[in-house]
């Protein structure tokens, strides 16, 4: 079995997750839930036993209650950060995709460029929601264009190094056969660069929720971010963690959706 | 009849010359190539054998001078040309027939499956149509590459030292390949290659090419029947070419040397 190239280039921590279901043995399994059960009921029973106060660390069964509880409540507010957080990152992986596609076809350009793409990924896009506050207001929008400038300098940045990968003898292959310039780009640029295009989605889908959750945590009244400055003002510890572990499962599951891609369509690149 | 049957004149190089800055890849370089025969070009690194050939296939144009067709002039790739490349190329995230189907999805053409299928026989390569190249071994990467070049039914062959990077066992076998898919097509190959060996193993007519500028040194004719049994191979008459052809790229070598002295 091929190493995957999405697992592959996100880190160790995140591979073991590849490595997790794959050839997984039946000891090993256990021994992982043994490990979970330790860990969660020692951290019960720590909490528990010295008396330590809800406000300051709620035990892990008191934030599934809470969870039970008020996961009707804390819904609707998963429902407008995955809208801020799905339509955020689709205008800006849309617009990185197609900017990574044309501009590394004029490496001129791209040299000019380049600085300025990479002054948008270093700089956190959370530190404009002020600004794009007072231009747009309270609603969705600060929040998506965040999401969108957060999202697309790192799609485009990392698209660009896949679309560079050019491997001379394959275009030459494609133009022995009188491939058109279109063709070459769709059949041969396209899929070489997809490893990295996926790298890239993943890690500007990750940006985008930080930068979501930030941006309803400044201004707003709805939205997750939004509810972790609630509970915290209102001291509900329990809920406020049971969101902190909504927006985990969020990012586990942006993971999890690429890592299956990346072994359904790059498995080819060892 | 070792030299082609039909006779007649398929490639004509004429006075191919090809520059990079002040550097003369090749230089009035002239070379006829018979219809239905297998030539090989071989010489020392740098002598514009691959300058040459990809003149032939009209990916690289040449500075001056020109390659004929059956007479028409090469400026752009031909569908009667194919190419094999230094490695086997495929694709390596599509499957066996669809690198196989490449050309064709190109070209918009559809695919002659029974001669695909019979060229897949013909390479032993049947079941693994729908293998990946990862999970296929360097000579059978290179012999679906091969079918790729043949699928379209070129009536020239251009291989650039295509077996350069396989063990030399794997490396005779598909040298009796090409001989035998030669028998079966005799479509006429034009070869590239470091082996001595090879070329005459499967060569009408061996040329020699000199380095710095590159142009045509000798052309050897290779008079043995086919197919080259080890016995001819291994004749007086084999190792005296061998040694001329030696004589030939080692003297360059030395000339080439002092003269940078």
């Amino acid at each position: 079995m091929s190493e995957d190239v999405v697992g592959g280039k996100v880190g160790k921590g995140l591979q073991s997750l590849s490595t997790f279901g794959a050839g997984t043995s039946r000891l090993e399994v256990l021994a992982i839930i043994a490990t979970a059960v330790i860990v969660i009921g020692g951290l019960e029973l720590v909490l528990r036993w010295f008396e330590v106060p809800h406000y300051i660390l709620p035990p892990p069964s008191a934030i599934v209650a809470a969870l039970w509880t008020d996961f009707p409540l804390i819904l609707p507010h998963l429902g407008y950060t995955l809208v801020v957080l799905l339509s955020g990152f689709a205008i800006g992986a849309g617009i990185g995709l197609i900017l990574a596609a044309v501009i590394t076809q004029f490496p001129f350009a791209e040299k000019i460029i380049a600085p300025y793409i990479l002054i948008l990924v270093t700089t956190p896009m959370l530190a404009l929601v002020p600004l794009l506050i007072l231009w747009f207001g309270f609603g969705y929008e600060p929040r998506i264009i965040a999401v969108a400038l957060a999202t697309g300098p790192m799609v485009m940045i990392n698209s660009a190094t896949g679309f560079r990968r050019v491997d001379a003898n394959k275009i030459a292959l494609a133009r022995s056969y009188g491939a058109s310039t279109l063709q070459i780009f769709w059949k041969v640029r396209a899929p070489m660069a997809l490893p990295m295009i996926l790298v890239g989605l993943m890690i500007g889908a990750i940006f985008g929720l930080l930068t979501a959750v930030g941006a309803e945590m400044v201004g707003g009244g709805f939205g997750l971010g939004n509810r972790l400055t609630t509970y915290s003002s209102m001291i509900r510890m329990p809920q406020f963690f049971g969101v902190v572990l909504i927006l985990s499962l969020l990012g586990i599951l942006i993971y999890v959706i690429f890592f299956l891609i990346g072994k359904k369509w790059t498995s080819w690149e060892t | 009849m070792t030299q082609g049957d039909a006779g007649g004149t398929k490639l004509a190089v004429k006075a191919a010359t090809k520059r990079y800055g002040d550097f003369h890849a090749l230089k009035d370089c002239s070379l006829d190539i018979g219809a239905n025969s297998v030539v090989s070009i071989v010489g020392p690194s740098g002598c514009g054998k691959t300058t040459l050939l990809w003149a032939m296939s009209g990916l690289n144009p040449l500075t001056s001078g020109e390659v004929l067709l059956d007479g028409t002039p090469i400026d752009r790739p031909r569908p009667e040309v194919g190419l094999v490349f230094q490695e086997a190329n495929l694709l390596p995230w599509r499957n066996l027939m669809d690198n196989i189907l490449f050309p064709f999805e190109i070209k918009r053409q559809q695919p002659d499956r029974a001669w695909i299928d019979h060229l897949l026989d013909r390479v032993s390569l049947k079941g693994f149509e729908k293998s990946f190249p990862n999970e296929l071994s360097g000579g059978m990467q290179q012999r679906g590459s091969i079918v790729r070049a043949l699928s379209l039914q070129p009536s020239v062959l251009l291989m650039d030292e295509p077996f350069g990077a396989l063990d030399a066992f794997t490396r005779e076998e598909m040298n009796q390949l090409v001989e035998e898919i030669w028998l079966e097509t005799k479509t006429t190959i034009v070869f590239i290659t470091h082996s001595i060996e090879e070329a005459l193993f499967l060569s009408d007519q061996v040329v020699v090419l000199t380095p710095r500028p590159g142009r045509v040194l000798n052309v050897y004719d290779v008079p043995f029947e086919r197919p080259r049994t080890m016995e001819i191979m291994a004749s007086k008459e084999v190792f005296d070419l061998t040694n001329q052809i030696k004589a030939d790229i080692y003297g360059q070598q030395i000339a080439g040397r002092a003269a940078a002295e």
